[in-house]
């Protein structure tokens, strides 16, 4: 009981006095180091694995369908959207995510992959409120951005007189 | 007056926490833990068909839980203080609703289990209440679908990430009855050092948890060793480091006592997948309620303070740049019998 008859007690500290400059210095010598090299490394082979797996299903269709590779592109890209999708709705593609970083963010299957998750996860509030404005929550940016890019890429060409050769080969 | 100091509340006649009641998800029950807690589920629905409903029936199995273990009926509650990390806190006022007693919703993101403990203590210490609960709950996948990604979004998330518990702690605190007291509680002031990753909430957190716990030892005269174990509620293996270090630099002999976290207590941090360890409301709230208050009462620890840590931030601050401010709230716990501060109970 020795220590309540203190109104304020003995003890004194040094307040918590540091900057936010130097705290974040010092929080980010603290941070668990990020591997670049091992996460290039991991993102080069599940990318890899994915477009390879993509230019299998090409092949196949090239071969049984008797396609050429141009008409096989489409339902090579849809038969990819269709496996993301599955592995998404099983919970099983966020976990490779996890391992894969880029490499699983970037083929068709990532954007995919934002679709369906966020069509997932909103269902819960309807079809129209829910799923349908909530589908493009992540895909949306990547629309947004590659259209303009699209624009301003195409404005390039238009102004240097190239648009011909883009028309051809596009 | 309660009031010793700046601002902690030091109970003569300490509140008795009389029971409690934990429910945990399939993570939490695969780790070290498992056994202290009173129920765990075997998958993240628990039968319902939105993750906002699991989480609000974890509150409500784990308040039920408690009534039980306290041999309450529900109308017997003055009160039940809660809140959860759900925009406008729906978990609770929603479990609320089924309790149907008196209800003070409060918000302290990860530290309301500390909050609205200390809040329910104050209640019963003043006798504004004769028997309240105060109960918090998270839920993994409501808490990823709010503040980052849907939850089958494959995002790489850094290993400064937190993984939010999936759970529910209530306890129902009374001036009588068997079971560990409070003997103080300090109410924590808003620290923002400018961290503004929301996958390093543990960094953003440990200086609230060292100003609290500093805050704590001036207004109570306490030293660490007053204490068999101090945790901190969720800095996890990134923040409680930081924290540790930064006690030590301001001159606060916390080697005199065991230092942990709940949020690295509760999984099993190099085996789960979990990157730095635990978070959210429900688990500094399941590791006190289940394991911690548990060990008081087998006899294995006497005295214990806990400064559970919230990070407050919102999606949208965070999207418009802000820093996190975040706070720590301190509920010191001992055995009815320790009685060193606090005089006669009985």
């Amino acid at each position: 009981m020795a220590e309540k008859s203190a109104g304020r007690g003995t003890k004194s500290y040094k307040p918590v006095s540091m900057s936010s400059k130097e705290y974040q210095a010092f929080a980010k010598a603290r941070e668990p180091s990020r591997s670049v090299w091992t996460n290039c490394l991991k993102a080069f082979l599940v990318g890899g694995l994915i477009c390879t797996i993509g230019q299998g299903v090409q092949q196949f269709f090239m071969a049984v369908f008797d396609m050429s590779a141009r008409e096989a592109g489409n339902p090579t890209v849809a038969i990819m959207i269709l496996l993301s999708v599955i592995l998404t709705s099983m919970g099983v593609y966020d976990k490779i995510a996890q391992w894969a970083g880029a490499g699983s963010a970037v083929p068709v299957t990532g954007f995919a992959n934002s679709m369906a998750s966020a069509a997932i996860e909103h269902r819960s509030e309807g079809l129209v409120l829910g799923v349908g404005s909530n589908m493009f929550k992540l895909a949306g940016s990547v629309i947004v951005f590659g259209v303009v890019a699209a624009f301003v890429i195409g404005i390039i060409f238009w102004v240097f007189g190239i648009g011909a050769w883009h028309a051809t080969t596009g | 007056m309660l009031l010793q100091g700046k601002r902690t509340w030091v109970y003569p006649k300490p509140p008795v926490i009389i029971a409690t009641g934990t429910v945990v998800g399939p993570d939490e029950g695969e780790g070290p833990l498992a056994s202290d807690f009173d129920l765990v589920h075997p998958d993240l629905e628990v039968g319902q068909p939105s993750w906002e409903k699991s989480e609000r029936v974890l509150l409500e199995q784990a308040s039920d839980i408690a009534l039980q273990h306290a041999k309450l009926s529900k109308d017997k509650l003055s009160f039940f203080v809660g809140g959860d990390l759900m925009n406008q806190i729906i978990s609770n006022s929603f479990a609320a609703r089924t309790l149907g007693a008196p209800y003070l919703g409060v918000f302290g993101a990860c530290s309301t289990s500390m909050e609205s403990l200390a809040v329910a203590s104050l209640m019963v210490a003043s006798g504004a209440g004769e028997y309240v609960m105060a109960g918090t709950c998270s839920h993994n996948c409501t808490a990823e679908k709010q503040f980052r990604y849907p939850t089958e979004y494959g995002s790489q998330k850094p290993p400064t990430a937190q993984y939010t518990v999936t759970g529910a702690g209530a306890s129902i605190v009374s001036g009588e009855g068997d079971g560990p007291v409070i003997t103080a509680a300090t109410v924590g002031k808003i620290m923002d050092l400018g961290i503004k990753d929301p996958f390093n909430m543990g960094a953003a957190m440990a200086p609230a948890a060292v100003d609290t716990i500093q805050g704590h030892f001036q207004d109570t005269g306490r030293e660490p060793g007053y204490y068999d174990l101090i945790v901190t509620g969720d800095l996890a293996g990134v923040g409680h480091p930081i924290a540790t270090e930064m006690l030590r630099r301001n001159g606060v002999p916390i080697e005199q006592t065991i230092f942990h976290d709940c949020g690295l207590m509760i999984y099993d941090v190099d085996k789960q997948k979990v990157q730095a360890g635990g978070s959210g409301c429900a688990c500094s709230a399941v590791v006190t309620y289940g394991h911690l208050l548990k060990r008081i009462r087998k006899g294995e620890l006497k005295r214990i303070l806990v400064v559970a840590t919230g990070a407050l931030l919102s999606p949208l601050s965070y999207q418009q740049g802000e820093s996190i401010p975040c706070i720590a709230h301190a509920v010191a716990i001992e055995a009815q019998n320790s009685n060193r501060q606090g005089g006669a109970v009985q």
